[in-house]
Order: C-alpha cells, then structure tokens, then sequence
C-alpha cells in the first residue's frame, strides 16, 4: 500500500491520540493544550490536501483496518465527495481553533482549559471520521463521538448554555438512534454494513417495506442532526449560547459533516434509482426546503440579538444546500447544493466570527446597541460587511454563486416557484442584514461620546478578515471555473451523472 | 385469523415488543418535565433499539420452530462437525458499542442535569424555563 493510502486514518486515529495528548499534556502544562491543538489541526488540514489531490489526479482511496477485506471489516472510502468535504471540515476547523485562543481565554475559566480543547479535538476526529468513513455503522459512531463533544463544549458556557446543551443532547439522540434503526432495517434484509455492498445488494429490495422504512427513519434522523425544519428547535438556542469557538466550529464544519452523511448515504447507499421510485416524496422534500428557505429568514428578522439571527438564518441556508440535491433535472442543482457546502462555510463563519468579536471586545449582543460600532472596530465590521453582502448575494460572492446555479438547476427542472423563493429569499436577507449594518455604520453620529478606535486582537481578527476575503475571492474563482473539476469530481462520486 | 396472527404477531414477537418499549420510552421523554425522567425515558428508547437489532441475529429457535436454537458463537472444531447451529455475533457485537455509546450519553446528559440543579435549584423544566424568562438577558 501507498503512503497516501494511510492519509485518511492518520487524519483520523491522529486525532484521537492527540486528544489525549492533550489530556496528559495538561497535567504538566496547561498552556501547552492550544499548541497541541493547533499543531494537530495545521498537520490534518496539510494530509487532506494531499489526499484531495491524490483522489483528483489518481482515483479512490481505499483503507481497510485492520486489513479485513469488506464485507467483513470496516472500510474506509475517500472519493471525491469525501475529499472535498475534509478539506472544507479541516479549514473551518483550523480557523476555529486560531479563533479559539483569547476567546477561551477570556469565557472560560483556567482550570477548564485543558479538557475545552481536549474536547475540541474529540470534536474534529468525530467530524473527520464521519467524512472518510465507508461503513455504515461507523458513521453512527462517529457522529455519536462528535455529537457528545458539542454537547459538552456547548455546556462549558454555563448559565442558558446548560439548558440548550441539554435539549440539544436528548433531541440530538433521538435522532440518531433513528438513524440506528434505520441501520437495523438495513442489515436485517442485506446482512452488511458496508456502503458499497449494500449499494449493490439493494435494487431488487427496493420494493420491500423494511427498505422504506429504513429510508424514512434515516431520513428523520440525519434531518435531526442537521437542524432541516421542522427538526431545528434545538439550534438556535445552542448556536447563541455555545462559546464563541464552539459556535463557529458547530455552525460551520458540524452542519457540514451531518448534511455530507446524509447525502452520503441517499446517494451511494440509497442510489438516485430509488429515489425516482418514490420521486413523489422527493419532490415533497424540495418544496419543504423551498419553505425552509423562506421561514429561517423570517424566523431571522424577528431576532434582536445577533447570534440568534445569525443562527436561524442558518437553517434557511441548511435549505439551499436541501433544495439544490433535490433538483435532479441537470447538473446544475447538485453542483450549486455541493458548491454551497464551501460557500456557506465561509460566510457563516466570517459572520459569527464578526458577531462574538464583538461580544469579546465590546460585550454587546444585541443589534441596537451596535451604535457607531463601525468607527471603534473598522476591520471587523468590514468583514461582517463582505460577508452579508455575500449572504445577500451581491456578485461576485460566493453567495451570488450559489443563488445562479440553483436559479438555473430550478428552471432546468421547471420549477419557477423555487426561482421566486430564492429570490425572496435574497431580499429578506437583505432586510436583517441592512438593520445591522446601518446601526454600525450610520448611527451614533450625535450625542454618542467620541469613539476611540478599540479594535479585535490579531488573532480574533485574522480568521474573521480572511473568511470575510474569502467569501469574495472564492467567488471570483467559482466564476472563472478554477475549482469546478473538484465538484465535477464529487458530483460524480454521488453517481447521479449519466441519469 | 389464526394464520394471520400466529406468522405476522406470535412468529415476530421480537419486534412488536421492541417497538412498544420504543414508544413507551419516547413517550417518558416528551410527556415527562422532570429533567431525571426525560433522560430514563430516552434510556427506555435507545435499550428497545438494542433489543431489536439483537434480535435480529438470532437463529433456529422460533425462526423455525425447531428444538435447535443458535448456540454461542465460539468457533470449536468437534461442534462444526456434528452440526451446531451458531447465532449470529455482529448484531451483539454492534450493539455492545451502542450500548457504549448510550451509557456515554447518559453520563454526559447527568452531569448536565447536576450543572444545571447547582444554577437554577430545580430539575424541573417549567420552573426552569420560568426562571429563564424572569431574568432579563
């Protein structure tokens, strides 16, 4: 076997052991857990750029522990799907954990340092795993594994975090051991877990109810998991009252890792011949996106405090990403709902980076007392800034991007409806988004003392201002099409082309 | 009648009881506002998902109304070669990280419920939730 053939469990088994390094390490050195962290993330982030370029030029990676061949042992698959997702997790990750360092110092109390990053770490394994895997059961236990840590980290904040944390952890396992049973009625008729396998022992079961039923339950699950309407009560509250760390990593690469399984498992398990069968109920599921589109940003412009704003619009763009796998006409709904896994990345995580900025600097969470904020913190407004205006979808952002294709995906599939929904919905972010800006840039001329210039240190400052640039220059690239094999790669990967 | 019921309830008695300690679990944790009976609730929910998938890897007994049912899955040579039956491991071995998994949940999911009694002073989620709305944010 190759080295890059090892990439994919170093990545993951990396991970692990780093975390309780970390562990050990704190009974020394408490300052030395961030740098243990850090060294760990930067070292994961450089393999997944290795392996997504071996899977590009090359093909398949395939691992199998232990070296039992499938169907007998577990798997490890990293196609092209799986190669862009980790390296998006392991970005929003770094950027994170850069992030982390004066925010934790600051919200959380010292002797809690060394078990916060041990858990962050926990956290990343579980998000990577759940990427590279190829089994079925083992992205139940990976999701488990990253689902814990969030509720603990989430917990650490105190006060009404516990109670998010809480609600959080029992609606967040009764999904996943929907997704279990779903599992269940899987094995129970194939006999095997392994995702290619059963991709193959499926077809002719797809009349049987077991096999329905499966899907139903899977569905829900992973529905859970990611916060799909009418399945999202538990997020805004864990999103607002999380750490400031924790709520760029969960809004960002957790969403991101729950939305991959899903669509891991409908489009390589559950092949997209299934899902013509029974297209009246996917069809059911785009027009409850389209309505999620809509309601996340009504829910948004109701909120006065930004965090939680930021988190119910979030469950509108969770029905972007929805919408865009469930419009199979052509190529271009999938490749929008792929491109805005990144695109939705970048922006949220430059916008709640702007938001707990300034919770850490100023100590204000609600919008109207951002008063002439612009003039005390320029650069982090100007990134909040470029990153709702990428939101709104002003070219050439990265949200501009993703609102053409899934135009075009929607008339490819006829759907004018879905045209006018997305639309709205640009408006309606732009109606949330203006009231911020206008309080921070426009406001507090008079009877406001004079500002003095109090801006975010270098390394809040940093991930904020590059996501924010990126949320730009990223969407100059998808336009020029420098990035487009990389989707054509994980489109294909999905199988859905040739249909 | 008498057909109908002995295959479709007597022969999968395994799933429907599963199925109703499912429902009686989910049950405790929506109905319940005590913080301590939400999480028995959710422990009655995921052990009837155990039960099930164990289930599934029994062998011979009922499946066939045999007198020989599936013995332990210990590989020995003089028991291959009169003809034991064996059950099937995986379903048990899954289950047993399940079971790592929930009681991982459970400990987490307690420690919350003792953070959360030292900041409000109650476990019960109405007075919680009053108290919440009473205290400005």
């Amino acid at each position: 076997m190759l080295l890059i053939d090892q990439f994919p469990v170093i990545i993951v088994a990396g991970s692990a052991l780093s975390a309780f390094t970390i562990l050990l390490a704190g009974w020394f050195n408490r300052k030395s857990c961030f740098f243990i962290s850090l060294s760990t993330i930067v070292f994961q982030f450089v393999l997944s750029l290795f392996v997504l370029h071996h899977v590009l030029t090359v093909g398949v990676i395939h691992y199998w522990i232990g070296g039992w061949r499938p169907p007998w042992g577990i798997e490890y698959l990293v196609d092209g799907l799986s190669a862009y997702v980790l390296v998006i997790v392991l970005f929003m990750s770094l950027m994170s954990v850069i992030y982390a360092k004066r925010t934790v110092e600051k919200q959380i109390a010292e002797k809690k340092h060394v078990t916060f990053y041990a858990l962050f770490q926990l956290l990343v394994t579980g998000l990577v795993g759940v990427v590279v895997t190829g089994d079925m059961f083992n992205m139940y236990v990976l999701l488990e594994v990253c689902s814990l840590a969030a509720y603990a980290l989430i917990a650490v904040a105190g006060g009404r975090a516990l109670r998010a944390s809480y609600n959080y952890l029992v609606i967040g396992s009764i999904g996943i051991c929907f997704y279990l049973l779903g599992i269940a009625f899987l094995y129970s008729v194939t006999g095997t877990l392994n995702m290619a396998d059963m991709r193959l022992l499926l077809p002719p079961l797809y009349g049987s109810k077991a096999v329905q039923t499966a899907f139903v339950f899977i569905l829900i699950g992973l529905g859970i998991k990611m916060a799909f309407f009418p399945l999202h009560t538990w997020q805004p509250d864990a999103y607002t009252y999380a750490p400031s760390a924790v709520s760029v990593i969960i809004s960002t690469a957790m969403a991101k890792a729950s939305i991959y399984a899903l669509i891991r498992v409908v489009f390589s398990v559950f092949t997209v011949n299934f899902i013509f069968q029974y297209m009246w109920m996917w069809t059911f599921i785009s027009w409850l996106a389209a309505f999620t589109i809509i309601i996340g940003s009504v829910y948004a412009i109701a909120q006065w405090t930004l965090k939680r704003m930021l988190a119910y619009s979030s469950i509108s763009q969770i029905g972007y990403i929805v919408l865009g796998m469930t419009l199979l006409g052509s190529h271009w709904g999938l490749e929008g709902g792929l491109m805005h896994l990144l695109n939705h990345c970048l922006m949220k995580g430059a916008l709640f980076m702007a938001a707990c900025a300034i919770i850490y600097k100023a100590g204000l969470w609600d919008i109207r007392d951002f008063e002439g904020l612009a003039k005390r913190m320029p650069y982090t407004s100007a990134a909040f800034l470029l990153a709702a205006l990428s939101m709104i979808g002003i070219p050439p952002s990265v949200g501009f991007v993703t609102k053409v294709y899934l135009i075009l995906g929607s008339l490819d599939a006829g759907q004018l409806v879905f045209v006018i929904v997305i639309l709205a919905s640009s408006l309606l972010n732009l109606v949330y988004f203006w009231r911020v800006i206008e309080t921070m840039y426009m406001k507090g001329g008079k009877g406001v003392p004079e500002q003095k210039r109090d801006e975010a240190p270098l390394s809040i400052l940093i991930p904020t201002v590059v996501l924010a640039a990126l949320s730009i220059i990223v969407g100059i690239l998808w336009l020029i099409g420098t990035p487009l094999p990389i989707l054509k790669a994980a489109v294909s990967a999905m199988g859905v082309l040739g249909q | 009648m008498i057909g109908w019921i002995a295959e479709h309830v007597f022969a999968k008695y395994n799933f429907w009881i599963a199925t109703l300690i499912m429902l009686i679990g989910l049950y405790a944790t929506i109905a319940r506002g005590n913080l301590l009976k939400k999480l028995i609730g959710l422990s009655i929910f995921q052990t009837a998902i155990f039960l099930l998938f164990i289930s599934l890897g029994d062998v011979g007994t009922m499946a066939s109304w045999g007198l020989h049912s599936g013995t332990a899955p210990i590989v020995w040579t003089p028991g291959i070669q009169k003809g034991y039956i064996y059950a099937n491991p995986v379903p048990h071995v899954l289950m047993l990280t399940g079971i790592v998994v929930s009681a991982a949940t459970t400990a987490v999911a307690l420690a919350l419920v003792i953070r959360l009694y030292e900041e409000y002073g109650t476990i019960e989620e109405d007075e919680i939730a009053e108290k919440e709305k009473s205290t400005v944010e």
